[in-house]
């Protein structure tokens, strides 16, 4: 990239790819400087995956391993699917960040550390028993000391910033130092730092010479022998930018309200890691978007379940504990047919669990977390960007078919962000309401009337008939409901038909779901591998990314990804039933294992992690290289 | 297609003229015969035709109970949901349709007990709505257990040696949650009803109006003592603004505010007309419509009806759109092509 600021180097080193970690204090300002490492990144044209984490808790006491809040980047010249499994290289402000993390670090992997930072103390507090700079320890590693908050304080004394106020720019100097080593640009930070501070201009000037200084202090210090280069990926053309989960998100349910013509409602309480969506939502007022910040959980799907019957999208957003209280509401929504998208961003479990931490613990409670037979769909985002797409579908199931609809998505979805391909807004599909006007039915006396239960052959979806709309005056409630009439019935054979009705209509949906697509090279020619990876959701990313490198050592292995979790694609059975072994990766104790082996009796296989962390690629990569070694032995020895 | 709001308001359409009978349902309506539901049912299908609603334009929200069940037998819009959360289902409702009329329907267990968010943050939100609420302190649908306003020691199923707890004050719980109408009335007096409800219905903003229902099934006789026709002379004070309160044969008794800040009821000829209080209910603090909610520590004491406060403050959904147009105003009508592009963007090929 062309920049005044890149004077040529001695040596310049190409590479493919690299993951690096930044780690400090929750306050020390490790995810602007991620973000920041981001954006350059996707500018220069590189494609990028990022894993943000942090702490639970706002500010955990500084200089413990509780408080270490790290950001971690992927970016490379090819395209990736995946964050990384471990960091080439690792930033670390302080003890504490290099204790938390350095284990991740792979052998031979470079360390920057902030050397200031590591006195007696605070080497003490990270819980080391001698300095790891000192005693050895790091010896597998490239370490680099750096005396990152003196070189700042020294860069920001000509505009007399005190040492304790300069200190804090110290990430900046970080970054600095990093850009250069990656020949990152510094005028996209610089910028972002200007708009950022634009009221706090002492700011932005100690920022901007933090970050000058730790560029500088790469280009003169010599520490390092090489600096490196990675090439822009060749990307499908087209416009790009680069999102989180949440945003795209909040930007698909925006787009689904408007293909289908309905103004849209949020009613939500703040939980982590949903409440982006909120903030997103909140921003967007201008769409005639109206977002309440309910009492509690229960009152945002309330309230945004009587929106819908109004004819608004009610949409609610939140997280496990959030999705517990919100379980009776879903189950009335399911009684009264409206259409209504409930966004479960998934964290660790059970309770408050772990809130920042990723888990997709929730599907079977999606499936079945109601009382009675209340079947609700359910679509689950594969990548930030996917959830987009999937916000769009889990609108058109709703409001075709009158039904709540789930959307899971997760924390590792919702925080991590990657380029995407903008789609073109003239091609986003259509979504007809379909409001009822008129009446539907005669009565005996030849009165036209209005049945509210009186549904589409095709659909089995019951007409949706707006306060405001005259003649059409009805009342529907959480009690079983006569076929067609809509009239309170207890009537014995009538629930039975009801039930029945309410699972054939869910079920049917199978109907507009494209087939499972399966990626099994060998199928076209005859030769279909004998393992298949079924997944779902956020493990997207490790699990192509493992069946790409098995491939590459030659393994054959077939790959299928479902976003309908309810109802499945209609071939799902057909496709399971090609294969001898079934891997099922996910976060969680095997819950999609669960449902498959109960809709089609097959055997699969869970491979499962609950660490409130995405799977590794390697941990995939190893899983399909087990179960492939007995097949790949019994095909040898028949041969 | 453009992002529309559902709306089919009819504007400046006049509306038809109604009688009861087009306000009812054809469902047969089956409280227990005696019940004080029927006249309730009543009062509000006789005061909609006056109202100048048309019945597409109203909706009745309920949660759950038997004074839940009072949307079935309207022939408007209507939605039965779940115990204690019609506040919440009909702020969504509201918020989104401001052109519609959105009652809620509920009970003291509803509103109070498993409800009581809803009710206090629709209230303090002062969401556009004319919330009633049936007190016959105790659970009827249920088959008699003590309810949130049941008195202290009340002896039910569920407290075999008397219910342990302290009760709500209904309006008392209103007006401490920025209510900005409050008012009570009884099941007793059609015409006292359909006054109260009709304030309520033309209040902007949230309306809560605690109405004594007896329950002659599971707590017979309730507010006997101050609702009876032989009684309510003596034991109901009528609230009318600008005018001193005063109650009894020719108005004999008056509520005086005492040099100690207390209320208390004395006799008119021994206090004198000029020592009574005069009753404000737009007083924009609230500290005398809370001590006039307290007046009677039970329906066995004088006890205040009609309307306590009807303050003035925007409602809910109009500060909502009317933020949603500044918006507007300022960054123009929402475009989604230029949503995706707002952050930074970059072109490949």
């Amino acid at each position: 990239m062309s920049s005044t600021m890149n004077p040529p180097r001695d040596s310049v080193s190409s590479i493919g790819s690299l993951v690096v970690r930044f780690a400090g204090d929750s306050g020390d300002g490790m995810q602007v400087t991620g973000d920041q490492f981001t954006a350059a990144s996707a500018l220069f044209g590189n494609d990028l995956a990022t894993f943000p984490s942090y702490p639970a808790e706002i500010r955990a006491p500084a200089g413990t391993l509780a408080g270490v809040s790290a950001f971690q980047v992927h970016i490379a010249d090819h395209d990736i699917l995946t964050p990384g499994d471990a960091p080439t290289v690792l930033i670390a402000m302080n003890p504490a960040a290099l204790r938390a993390n350095v284990e991740d670090v792979v052998t031979g992997g470079s360390i920057i550390v902030n050397s200031d930072a590591f006195d007696e103390r605070a080497v003490a507090k990270a819980g080391y028993v001698s300095d790891p700079l000192r005693d050895g320890s790091l010896a597998q590693f490239r370490v680099y000391e750096v005396p990152m908050t003196t070189l700042t304080v020294e860069a920001c004394k000509p505009i007399g910033a005190k040492p304790r106020d300069a200190e804090r720019s110290k990430n900046f100097f970080a970054l600095g130092l990093v850009s250069w080593l990656y020949h990152h640009a510094l005028e996209p930070t610089i910028e972002f730092v200007e708009r950022r501070y634009a009221a706090r201009p002492l700011v932005v000037q100690a920022n901007t010479l933090a970050l000058r200084a730790g560029w500088n202090f790469g280009e003169t210090a010599e520490l390092f022998e090489s600096s490196y280069e990675i090439p822009p990926t060749t990307l499908e053309p087209g416009t790009y930018t680069n999102v989180t989960g949440n945003t795209a998100l909040a930007w698909g349910l925006i787009a689904g309200a408007h293909q289908a013509g309905l103004s849209l409602f949020l009613g939500s309480y703040p939980i982590t890691p949903a409440s982006d969506i909120l903030h997103e939502l909140a921003k967007q007022k201008h769409f005639g978007i109206r977002t309440l910040q309910a009492e509690d959980e229960i009152a945002g799907v309330g309230a945004a379940l009587g929106a819908s019957f109004g004819g608004a999208l009610g949409v609610t957003t939140t997280s496990g504990p959030g999705i517990d209280l919100k379980s009776e509401t879903i189950g009335l929504a399911v009684s009264l047919e409206l259409p209504l998208v409930i966004v479960d961003v998934q964290r660790g479990g059970p309770s408050t669990g772990l809130p920042t931490k990723t888990e997709q613990g929730d599907l079977l409670h999606a499936m079945y977390g109601r009382h009675g037979e209340a079947p609700v769909p359910i679509v689950a985002a594969s990548t930030p960007s996917h959830c987009f797409a999937a916000a769009i579908e889990a609108v058109r199931i709703a409001v075709t078919y009158r039904t709540p609809v789930y959307l899971l998505s997760d924390g590792y979805l919702a925080n991590g962000a990657e380029p995407w391909r903008l789609p073109d807004v003239a091609t986003l599909p259509t979504i007809d309401p379909a409001f009822r006007r008129e009446p539907n039915h005669t009565a005996p006396d030849g009165t036209p009337e209005f049945w509210p239960y009186l549904r589409d052959d095709e659909t089995l979806a019951r007409p949706w008939a707006i306060p405001g709309t005259p003649g059409l005056e009805h009342r529907i409630g959480g009690i079983e409901k006569q076929d067609g009439s809509g009239d309170v019935s207890y009537d014995p054979g009538n629930h039975a038909l009801m039930v029945r009705l309410r699972a054939e209509r869910i079920a049917g949906i199978a109907r507009t779901i494209p087939p499972l697509e399966l990626d099994d090279p060998g199928a076209a020619t005859g030769s279909r591998a004998r393992l298949l990876v079924l997944g779902w959701g956020s493990t997207y990313g490790a699990i192509a990314a493992a069946v790409r490198r098995s491939r590459a050592r030659g393994l054959e292995v077939a790959r299928a990804h479902l976003v309908h979790l309810n109802p499945f694609p209609s071939n799902l059975g057909e496709v399971l039933a090609e294969y001898d072994t079934v891997l099922v990766p996910e976060t969680n104790l095997g819950q999609l294992v669960k449902l498959v082996r109960a809709a089609f009796l097959v055997d699969a296989i869970g491979l499962n992690k609950v660490e409130g962390r995405p799977f590794r690629v390697s941990e995939v990569e190893q899983a399909i290289v087990d179960l492939l070694a007995p097949l790949t032995a019994s095909k040898e020895a028949i041969a | 297609m453009t992002t529309t709001d559902a709306t089919t308001a009819t504007g400046d359409t006049p509306v038809a003229l109604t009688t009861r009978k087009d306000w009812a349902s054809d469902q047969e309506v089956r409280w227990c015969p005696g019940c004080g539901d029927y006249s309730i049912l009543a009062a509000v299908q006789l005061l909609l035709p006056e109202l100048g609603v048309a019945r597409e334009n109203t909706v009745f929200v309920s949660g759950i109970g038997c004074a839940a069940r009072f949307p079935y037998y309207m022939s408007t819009y209507g939605m039965h949901s779940i115990h204690g959360r019609a506040p919440a289902i009909a702020t969504g409702l509201a918020i989104s349709r401001p052109d519609l009329d959105v009652w809620v329907v509920s009970g003291d267990g509803d509103a109070l007990s498993i409800g009581g968010n809803h009710l206090i943050h629709a209230l303090r939100r002062n969401v556009d709505i004319t919330i009633l609420m049936f007190n016959n302190q105790i659970y009827g649908l249920t088959k008699g257990q003590y309810s949130p306003t049941s008195e202290h020691g009340k002896v039910t199923k569920s407290t075999p040696f008397g219910s342990l707890d302290t009760p709500f004050n209904p309006l008392s719980v209103a007006i401490g949650a920025e209510a900005s109408f409050v008012a009570r009335t009884h099941d007793m007096d059609r015409k006292h009803m359909m006054a109260t409800l009709r304030r309520a219905h033309d209040h902007k903003g949230a309306a809560f109006v605690e109405i004594l229902q007896n329950c002659n099934v599971f707590n017979d006789g309730a507010f006997e003592a101050i609702t009876g026709k032989a009684n309510r002379e003596q034991m109901l004070v009528p609230l009318e603004h600008g005018e001193p309160i005063r109650f009894g044969p020719d108005g004999s008794k008056g509520v005086v505010l005492g040099a100690d800040a207390q209320l208390r009821i004395e006799d008119v000829d021994a206090a004198g007309v000029d020592a009574l209080l005069v009753h404000d209910e737009q007083r924009s603090d609230p500290s005398l419509a809370f001590m006039l909610s307290r007046l009677a520590r039970g329906p066995f004491e004088p006890t205040p009806i009609g309307v306590f406060r009807a303050v003035e403050r925007p409602a809910y959904g109009q500060l909502v759109d009317e933020q949603i147009a500044q918006v507007r105003e300022r960054k123009g009508p929402g475009d989604l092509e230029a949503l995706l592009r707002s952050a930074t963007t970059w072109t490949v090929g």
